[in-house]
């Protein structure tokens, strides 16, 4: 039987932009984009920035290391089954706590 | 089929064990991301509600050892996924080589955290009372603390097992267990080691990069 194997190259490529992208995560979280963006959504813009960069970081590992790309199509159903279930848990607890007060958290040490 | 023959007699091809395996391990993995997903849920829920004592936290951890780290577990990848392009091949030696690689760079990100961990620790940062933190709101930077822990402790853990399970891979892989058609659980382990991966890369930006740039 033949066996369907990526070239070295493939791998040396996709590890060196994932360094590329480590790199650039920690240069951009030193820049506040809140001083060059419009009022009202700055304060979101460097969590946004890098977890777009985490993001496309954990998809070059799934697609290449983790061999998705190139898989039969089952393997994807169950990532986006996953995701799907990831999206339920937090906007669904995220709406429960953006509609009532949050009671404050009060440690033993503090009384 | 020869009577050493490694597959299994309840499939039909190789193919077809090959591809049960790795759906195997991805349901496994599906379970996993849920089980993170809940601290990754009550790390935004915490940080949206306290977002002053979490920025003045995070400057606490070492920017430097956490790129380090991300370097060293992203090689370790690199050297688990050549692992399996080897034992993909038929090279033995190479399997084993890339094998012992991941397991030192592996080690090399435990023993890092290690000392991070301790210097939190002299650093009066763990958790419970004798928390001293300089910054505003000590009593919320608690919780990025317990989160922080909780988070890198839970992945360690894993790298922990993953470790150990990469130890008795090498062993198999050694004897010459493994072949072109049959090398699933090389192809399981490091399934495994990549969604470790995974975890990191969402957890360096979370922990360590958040709050850098109200420094500047």
């Amino acid at each position: 039987m033949s066996v369907h194997v990526a070239p070295l190259k493939t791998y040396i490529y996709v590890f060196l932009a994932l360094m590329f992208f480590t790199v650039l995560t920690v240069g951009v979280a030193f820049v506040n984009f809140a001083h060059h963006a419009p009022k009202g959504i700055g304060n979101v813009l460097n969590d946004a920035v890098a977890m777009s960069i985490a993001l496309t970081k954990a998809v070059l590992v799934v697609a290449f290391f983790m061999h998705v790309k190139g898989s039969t199509k089952i393997t994807p159903v169950v990532i986006w089954g996953t995701l799907i279930f990831m999206v339920i848990l937090f906007v669904f607890t995220g709406a429960d706590y953006l509609t009532r007060p949050m009671t404050t958290f009060v440690p033993v040490m503090s009384q | 089929m020869s009577e050493n023959s490694t597959l299994a007699h309840h499939f039909d091809s190789y193919a077809q064990q090959k591809e049960s395996a790795s759906l195997g391990m991805w349901v496994f993995i599906s379970q996993e991301i849920m089980f993170f997903g809940g601290l990754f849920l009550a790390y935004t829920i915490y940080r949206w509600r306290f977002p002053e004592a979490f920025a003045y936290s995070s400057n606490e951890l070492d920017i430097g050892l956490g790129l380090f780290n991300t370097i060293v577990l992203i090689g370790s990848s690199l050297t688990m996924a050549l692992a399996v392009r080897n034992a993909a091949l038929g090279e033995k030696n190479g399997t084993v080589r890339n094998l012992i690689l991941t397991m030192l760079l592996g080690s090399v990100f435990l023993v890092v955290k290690g000392f991070e961990y301790a210097h939190k620790w002299q650093h009066h940062l763990i958790p419970g009372p004798n928390f001293q933190f300089s910054g505003p709101d000590p009593v919320h930077a608690q919780l990025f603390f317990v989160l922080y822990f909780s988070m890198t402790g839970l992945h360690a853990l894993h790298m922990i097992v993953g470790l150990g399970i990469l130890a008795w891979l090498t062993a198999q892989a050694a004897k010459g267990r493994f072949t072109p058609e049959n090398h699933n659980y090389v192809e399981g382990v490091g399934l495994y080691w990549h969604f470790v991966d995974i975890i990191w890369i969402f957890l360096f930006p979370l922990l360590y990069l958040f709050g850098r740039h109200h420094l500047t």
